[in-house]
């Protein structure tokens, strides 16, 4: 795999599929420019290495290559899209032309293609691309995380640490000549432990990575941090009592749980679903969403993180687009077929899961802005609530702004202390509605370990979120005590 | 075919010092088109193919799969996998299973569309039909985040190093549409979907629209309700995911890990006695059938739950031999390797209609959908959003949203006292309205 090394997309696309730029070009002009209000080629070669230790042994191994082309032509509010897993010349105009029929009936709509822009970030290059680091050195990883879960507390029964490697080289032709690469690297430990006491039984996991190669899990205090947190988790949880059911004061720990931001408003403010006017935001720029201490941002832009990229999957460089500020919407999140729909400027938030799927608006990292209070303090002005800190997924319906997402670590607050577990429940909301019950924010903000995946429309791409303490003033929680 | 491909995989993983080898072969091309608001919005044409291949050293193994079927390509895979297998540790439970268990002759299942296929044009039509008759049904639905038309055509081969190969053709329609409905600023989405082995198996398209803006109509004017202890009836949707979540926790990988809440419970009463589960993967023309599972062993039907007692876990080869028992023919492949999964998995009808079912109930929520990854697979807790009516006296009321229905799914199972007589194999996981005694409904 070392010719994985520290590649050019166009030099590594033209080696070995002898697919030039010239030629990506050649097949958008000829095949597709004059018809269309714009076309682009997207080219992928993916490599993903999945090693898992269990019950201390190497239980699964395992490498995956996945590569193809995906050919899509755009008029007025049509899409036609073809994808190969065979990149050559003659797959390549056969997917052009099938692309092409669609847009065909309807002819060029003569709106004008938004031009592609920015120079590529240089966001995470790295010494050594993780899938060429040598496994034995991954294994010996594992085997020390393995054994630290495992020696954190006797109750501990079962532990499995997985790490994953995948490295992504793309490259995107479009029909106003840009062409523009990526090389994507993307790793991810995790640690899973099940612990048991009194017949008990108990899950708990944690995990981070990003951008980044083997030396970031290297150093001592994140691996061990990653072993000791997933145990604690499954132990903690064997003493969780019910959790409460009904609407109450609801104060989220800083980091994963802007999952909240993710589903309530990130989705929400995907340009497709404001185009559409399906979303629970549509038509609502400008005016009032949540409360004044409240600024969300998706950056796709910060250094080495899971949700960031250089350029996104239509050849747009990724931004900083500020979803709302001080409560106020002011933005939405763009690919360049919804920019160009809706008169505005693409964002860097086109992206796809692979080339066998078409671009879409998606988010990159999405946090809160920090406030001023310390965090102690949110906690301690809460009389009776549930204080989350660790969650596991959570989902919207954008249409009617109501979301779910799942505590799998929380706490009782009574008389502004910290006090006994309670069981995972789901925490239930309304998108519009949610922020503006936000009444205090810490000075934390801390972005999340490097583990969000994001679902929409089929599609998985990874994500960020990040936040503050916060304090919501009032929010469902679903558990069982009444 | 490419059936020779995948042989001279296995053969070059043994020159290459494998002990033993088995590989899946995936080729399927694909067609979808979606249609919003009449007009068409994106068409999509498509053709892949993946080869997944498992290599032994002994009792060690390691897998890699690779969707570019290049000679050069494919000897990489075989060169990767074998020398990953030398650094996986030795497993007294893993193998392949042995030669005389493996299918004979491959039955003929009817998964297979020998129709012609429909023009672009047609299919897109049908995906036309199903929103106009969505937009046209009520005044009330006046968006659409669009209808869908696929189809897809796949070849499936399996072969072992043995010298085993076998392959099943399949073929799988779907039309679906997601109407929103509006009223005095409030919107609601719903959704509603056919599938099928064949084309002509679909329902009619307009019949599949107007179901979709019925449902999403019915949703205008939701409200919370205060939060209570009621009898929870789900609707054949929604209590398809909640045997999801029993085929989770009978998997062998949660079981030989401890994770799941039906562990050491085989045997035993882990439902009320009015749930039979099956899964059944010999259905003529079903959704989720298949001749052999990712191993090569003939599929049967299985019985899970037997008048509430757990009689069989889903397990494959490897699962089996750490479990102590023995396959139950459930291996599915992914792209990572070997896992368990159902074919189709169906909780048997009991007497009641569905409206006898909600009529029984003095108060209490019907629901419709569920959001949200509240499931615990370890202990059996449940907490997930939901959506649905409010039933008032025997009679379906309002609509009702943002709230949550809780519990634990053993006691959930054991406190089903209605199973509907409306079950229907609209997908591979299927069951009848369910009514469940008491559960927690939160929120005011």
């Amino acid at each position: 795999m070392t010719e994985l090394a520290r590649i050019r997309p166009e030099s590594f696309f033209a080696d070995r599929f002898n697919v030039s730029s010239s030629l990506l070009e050649r097949v958008l002009g000829g095949s597709l420019l004059g018809r269309v209000d714009d076309a682009d080629i997207y080219l992928e070669y993916r490599v993903n290495e999945e090693l898992q230790l269990e019950e201390g042994t190497v239980k699964k191994a395992s490498r995956h290559v996945s590569q193809g082309a995906g050919v899509r032509a755009l008029s007025g509010t049509r899409t036609g899209y073809a994808h190969t897993d065979d990149i050559s010349l003659p797959n390549l105009e056969e997917a052009a032309s099938q692309a092409r029929a669609i847009a065909d009936r309807a002819g060029a709509s003569g709106a004008v293609a938004v031009p592609s822009r920015g120079r590529p970030h240089d966001l995470y290059t790295l010494t050594e691309p993780p899938v060429v680091t040598d496994l034995a050195r991954k294994l010996d990883l594992l085997r020390k995380v393995d054994d630290a879960a495992r020696a954190a507390d006797p109750r501990v029964t079962h532990v499995i640490a997985s790490l994953s490697s995948e490295e992504v080289v793309t490259l995107v032709a479009t029909a106003s000549g840009w062409t523009v690469g990526d090389v994507r690297p993307l790793t991810r430990l995790n640690v899973t432990a099940i612990a048991e006491e009194n017949g008990r039984r108990e899950i708990g996991g944690w995990g981070g990575g990003g951008r980044v190669a083997l030396d970031f899990y290297l150093e001592e205090e994140r691996w061990r941090g990653f072993a000791r947190e997933a145990a604690r988790q499954a132990v903690l949880k064997l003493r969780a009592v019910d959790a409460p059911a009904g609407t109450m004061t609801v104060v989220l720990g800083p980091g994963w749980p802007g999952i909240l931001l993710h589903e309530a408003v990130g989705h929400g403010l995907e340009g497709d679903f404001n185009r559409k006017g399906t979303s629970a935001f549509a038509g609502r720029m400008g005016r009032k969403v949540a409360s004044e201490l409240v600024t969300v941002i998706d950056d796709g832009t910060i250094p080495n993180r899971r949700g960031s990229l250089n350029v996104d999957d239509e050849g747009t460089a990724t931004g900083r687009t500020v979803l709302i500020e001080k409560g106020i919407l002011v933005g939405y999140m763009q690919d360049r077929l919804n920019a160009r729909l809706m008169g505005m400027e693409p964002t860097g938030n086109g992206r796809r899961e692979s080339y066998a799927h078409p671009p879409m608006p998606r988010m990159t990292n999405t946090f809160m802005v920090a406030g001023e209070e310390a965090p102690e303090e949110i906690i301690g002005s809460v009389r009776r609530g549930l204080y989350a800190v660790t969650f596991g997924g959570g989902q919207v319906d954008i249409t009617n702004g109501k979301f779910v997402f799942s505590a799998s670590e929380a706490y009782l607050i009574e008389d502004g202390r910290v006090t006994a577990p309670v069981k995972g429940a789901s925490l239930i909301g309304n998108g519009p509605e949610a922020l503006t019950r936000v009444s205090r924010v810490g000075r934390d903000l801390k972005l999340d370990e490097g583990v969000g995946t994001c679902g929409k429309e089929g599609q998985s791409v990874p994500v960020g979120v990040g936040l503050p303490t916060i304090r919501i003033d009032e929010l469902t929680v679903g558990g069982t005590a009444v | 075919m490419n059936t020779e491909v995948l042989v001279g995989v296995l053969q070059r993983a043994v020159a290459k010092g494998a002990t033993a080898a088995d590989g899946y072969l995936i080729e399927e091309r694909a067609f979808s088109a979606s249609v919003r608001l009449g007009e068409i919005e994106t068409v999509t044409h498509s053709r892949d193919a993946r080869l997944s291949l498992r290599v032994f050293a002994g009792r060690a193994s390691a897998a890699a799969s690779t969707s570019d079927l290049s000679r050069a390509s494919l000897e990489r895979v075989v060169d990767e996998a074998t020398s990953l297998a030398k650094v996986t540790a030795e497993d007294p439970h893993a193998g392949l299973p042995a030669p005389d268990e493996l299918i004979g002759g491959v039955p003929d299942l009817d998964l297979e569309d020998a129709s012609p296929s429909l023009s672009p044009e047609a299919k897109i039509e049908l995906a036309r039909q199903c929103e106009a008759a969505a937009l046209e049904s009520d005044s009330r639905i006046t968006n659409s985040e669009g209808a869908e038309y696929h189809d897809s055509r796949a070849r499936y081969v399996y072969a072992t190093s043995h010298g085993f190969a076998q392959g099943y053709a399949t073929t799988r329609f779907g039309i679906s549409v997601s109407p929103v409905a509006a009223r005095n600023g409030e919107m609601q989405r719903d959704y509603w979907y056919s599938s099928a082995r064949k084309r002509a198996g679909l329902d009619d398209p307009a019949t599949v629209g107007r179901t979709a803006a019925a449902r999403a109509v019915r949703r205008l004017g939701a409200r919370k309700v205060k939060t209570v202890e009621v009898p929870v009836v789900f609707d054949p949707e929604t209590a398809a995911s909640l045997l999801r979540a029993i085929a989770g926790a009978a998997s062998g990988p949660s079981l030989y890990r401890r994770a799941s809440f039906l562990l050491d419970r085989l045997g035993t009463k882990i439902a009320s006695p009015a749930v039979t589960i099956v899964d059944d993967a010999r259905i003529t023309g079903g959704l989720g059938s298949r001749p052999f599972d990712g191993e090569g062993l003939p599929t049967r039907r299985t019985a899970l739950v037997r008048e509430g007692v757990l009689e069989s876990y889903l397990l494959d080869t490897y699962c089996a031999r750490k479990l102590g028992l023995r396959s139950t023919h459930h291996a599915a492949r992914d792209g990572s390797g070997v896992s368990v999964s159902t074919s189709n998995l169906m909780l048997l009808p009991g007497r009641s209609t569905p409206s006898e079912l909600i009529g029984s109930v003095e108060r209490g929520l019907y629901v419709t959908e569920l959001i949200g990854f509240g499931v615990n697979n370890v202990t059996g807790d449940y907490s997930r959003g939901a959506v649905g009516l409010w039933i008032e006296n025997g009679e379906l009321t309002y609509p009702v949203e943002e709230v949550t229905v809780a519990g634990n799914l053993l006691e959930m199972f054991q406190a089903i006292d209605g199973v509907g007589a409306d079950l229907v194999l609209r997908d591979r996981t299927a069951a009848p309205t369910l009514r469940i005694g008491r559960m927690v409904v939160a929120g005011d």
